[in-house]
């Protein structure tokens, strides 16, 4: 019953978040809001494996928040950088 | 008996992660800016899922399990500052400036 409660409040907080990511002025916000949104599903991944009693599901929590960072840097590729010498990332 | 004990630690851990969440995401919208909000996003990132990832390992015992789910904050600790880091690189050099009252 404590991991609905759980699921419950993450779901809320997904709705916050998701609320940036549309009126959001810059675009770099979108991003910060998606890369948060991202970890809080990973998390609720695992939660809903626990309240569910089938734990495996640890392993696709694992591979999601991986995957969200790959996410992140590839969008974050886009917006160049007008430095001269751009040796970062 | 113990058992009790455990779901009451599962039940103040997994309590403490989602008020970390909750207050990450409302500072995500109520901050004023994209650097300030990016401090909101790290709450998230860190604590609020540290605390709930600490809950299911005392709650599902000491195994192989709950050593697959220790590798969870240990990516996000490497992952998390990366991409704050990096977003607030962007963002700068892309012409944001954060606000303030002393502007140069």
């Amino acid at each position: 019953m404590i991991f609905f409660a759980t699921l419950t409040v993450l779901g809320v907080s997904v709705a916050l978040c998701l609320v940036r990511a549309i009126k959001g002025p810059t675009p770099f916000d979108r991003i910060l809001s998606i890369s948060s949104i991202g970890t809080i599903i990973a998390i609720g991944i695992s939660v809903h494996g626990f309240a569910f009693e089938r734990p495996d599901f640890v392993d696709i929590s694992l591979m999601y928040i991986l995957l969200n960072f790959l996410g992140t840097i590839a969008i974050l590729r886009y917006y160049k950088i007008k430095r001269k010498k751009s040796n970062v990332l | 008996m113990s058992y009790n004990y455990i779901e009451l630690i599962t039940l103040i851990l997994l309590a403490i992660g989602c008020f970390f969440i909750l207050s990450g995401s409302l500072g995500l919208i109520k901050l004023p800016d994209v650097f300030s909000r990016i401090h909101a996003a790290g709450l998230i990132d860190t604590l609020g899922s540290g605390f709930i990832v600490l809950a299911l390992i005392i709650y599902s015992g000491f195994s192989l399990l709950s050593l697959k789910l220790l590798l969870i904050p240990i990516f996000l600790i490497f992952t998390s500052p990366v991409t704050g880091h990096s977003i607030a690189l962007f963002a700068h050099e892309s012409g944001y400036k954060p606000k303030g009252k002393n502007k140069k």
